[in-house]
């Protein structure tokens, strides 16, 4: 069954999710790895891209190619033009109040980074404390380890408990009145946890702090709202939405920005240039400084409009439905361990997993050979996989063009390892 | 058991008899008393780590003790390794470590070579999966450079 229908409880509405409709607009899922279909099943990395995304490209540079915010062509306006729609639909997409408090930036990673280097430089001072939680990628850790050093500032970790869930407990202890940020992850790109950034968010709003998602996981699969959450400061990647790499976001309330001191130097980013000084431009210019990646800013806009036409409500449920098929068929195999709540409600579309006797990295090649593409490693969260007590996991992740019938395909494939190991 | 279909049976090269053997019964992997030569190797990319200890007397590798957690290529290297050094000169330890940077690199190896290698030649399956080259490396490559530091002091 690769198309969800699901009726509401009052029986009056019908949900329907055309998977094979979607599928035909992905080129790449036609492909043959090792000689079998492909089976794409590691979407918390990067996502594949529709042809409408791939297309928006190359129409760009077919049809439009310019710089943008410079000259009085035609296609200067039509560049400049095209990269504002864009982060109009951004700014739409996430609900933020204004088009100016979407900054463009290379990835998340880079967005966090931009944070840790201006607004947190300028505001956190010794005997500050940086809240952050045991379940961060790496990019939300170590931008802040440095920064505390640098600061003296002290590093504080909300706890992840056995159960996958943040453990919010003796949270008062944790964010208190010396707490000046705290930067957490929307869900957890290893266990699938979504955390309660809201509730952080009033937290650390009652002390005077400011609260940081790394909302890269939860953008792409959830409706996010970033009034709805009262996040001050939120960063996610195209590439993980159908968008292409090389391009993110940062979103941040008007005000903060507007305080903030610029991240980098150069075009674009000043107002006035004397040989003595410079001023800086306006919101959201004063953070991009130099040539942006108006081609790629385009076809983000373009991934928003995907992922619209679909509605960010309808793929939260039909990934929610393949995750909890997928948790009840992969914990039916004996020798595999899921990280992460059991609950599928309380978890995304990513599931980790450890095999007793086969190494990720085994696991992941004999997959591959399969034709089924999953991440086995660290996931760029050694800390946390560490605290599990093992060094390497497997991941399966899912999106919008997955199906119940892949799901049985990985299962399989972990069957049919496991038969090639034993001989 | 496993049919062709699955395409399994492609990996054959990379999970060679050998290689299965090594990872399901590790050598040498009790640990060394005072070790002269202590370290810890791991591989950012996958997180494996290995515990590596030799004792080197009157310039020979007199005992060895290799512990660690990784997949089944970088074990079973690792525990060929530990077969390999224990009683070599360090400087048959180097040779041996070139011989195998390059036996994974694809280069052909002279008569000497294979000889001094044997059962390690089965890590050449690797070859096949480039991106498991650094499985089969890291032991390797963390005992080189650890020789190095001890002969220089």
């Amino acid at each position: 069954m690769s198309n969800s229908e699901v009726s509401s409880a009052s029986g009056t509405t019908t949900w329907k999710f055309e998977v094979d409709a979607i599928r035909a607009d992905f080129p790449i899922l036609s492909r043959k790895i090792n000689g079998q279909e492909l089976v794409y099943l590691d979407n918390a990395a990067t996502t594949q891209k529709p042809r409408q995304v791939i297309k928006a490209l190359t129409d760009y540079y077919e049809q439009t190619n310019a710089n943008v915010h410079r000259g009085v062509h035609t296609l200067s306006i039509e560049a400049t033009d095209g990269y504002e729609l864009a982060r109009t639909k951004v700014a739409k997409f996430i609900n933020a109040p204004r088009a100016e408090e979407v900054i463009w930036t290379r990835n998340t990673s880079e967005s966090l980074n931009l944070v840790a280097s201006t607004w947190a430089d300028a505001n956190i001072r010794e005997g500050d404390n940086i809240v952050i939680s045991a379940m961060e990628h790496h990019s939300n850790i170590v931008p802040w380890q440095q920064l505390a050093t640098k600061k003296n500032a002290e590093l504080r970790y909300l706890a992840a408990g056995e159960d996958g869930l943040l453990d919010v407990l003796d949270i008062d202890s944790i964010i208190d009145s010396r707490t000046k940020i705290v930067a957490v992850t929307h869900m957890s790109n290893v266990l699938g946890t979504v955390n309660p950034v809201a509730m952080l968010a009033e937290r650390v709003h009652a002390v005077g702090g400011v609260i940081l998602v790394d909302a890269a996981q939860s953008v792409p699969h959830m409706p996010v709202d970033v009034q709805a959450l009262d996040a001050d400061f939120l960063c996610f990647s195209a590439h993980k939405m159908l968008g292409p790499t090389g391009i993110g976001v940062l979103y941040g309330k008007y005000d903060l920005l507007e305080a903030m001191p610029p991240y980098m130097f150069g075009g674009d980013m000043i107002l006035e240039v004397t040989y003595e000084d410079a001023t800086w431009n306006d919101l959201p210019y004063k953070f991009e400084a130099g040539t942006p990646n108006i081609a790629d800013a385009i076809a983000t806009g373009a991934a928003v409009d995907y992922l619209n036409e679909l509605g960010m409500d309808n793929i939260w449920r039909h990934e929610q439905e393949l995750t909890a098929y997928a948790m009840e068929q992969v914990l039916s195999l004996d020798n595999v361990k899921v990280l992460g709540p059991r609950d599928p409600s309380l978890r995304g579309g990513v599931i980790s997993f450890i095999h007793d006797t086969i190494h990720p990295h085994d696991l992941g090649t004999a997959l591959d050979q399969q034709g089924i593409a999953i991440r086995t490693g660290h996931h760029c969260a050694m800390p946390l996989i560490r605290s599990f007590d093992v060094v390497a996991a497997a991941r399966a992740s899912f999106y919008i063009y997955n199906t119940k019938s892949e799901v049985d395909a990985l299962v399989n494939g972990i069957s049919e390892t496991e038969g090639y190991f034993s001989r | 058991m496993t049919g062709g279909i699955s395409g399994l049976d492609e990996m054959n090269d990379l999970y060679e008899a050998i290689i299965l053997d090594h990872y399901r019964s590790p050598r040498n992997t009790a640990p060394v008393e005072t070790p002269d030569i202590d370290l810890e190797v791991n591989n950012p990319f996958c997180g494996d780590e290995f515990h590596i200890q030799l004792k080197v007397e009157d310039g020979s590798v007199s005992q060895v003790g290799i512990t660690g957690r990784g997949c089944a290529i970088s074990q079973a290297s690792a525990s060929l390794l530990a077969e390999l050094v224990e009683g070599k000169s360090s400087d048959e330890v180097r040779v041996a470590v070139d011989s195998v940077r390059r036996l994974l690199k694809g280069e052909d190896l002279i008569e000497d070579e294979r000889g001094i290698l044997g059962d390690i030649e089965a890590l050449a399956g690797v070859r096949k999966f480039p991106v498991r080259i650094k499985c089969a490396l890291l032991s390797w490559v963390g005992l080189d450079d650890a020789l190095k530091d001890h002969l220089k002091k």
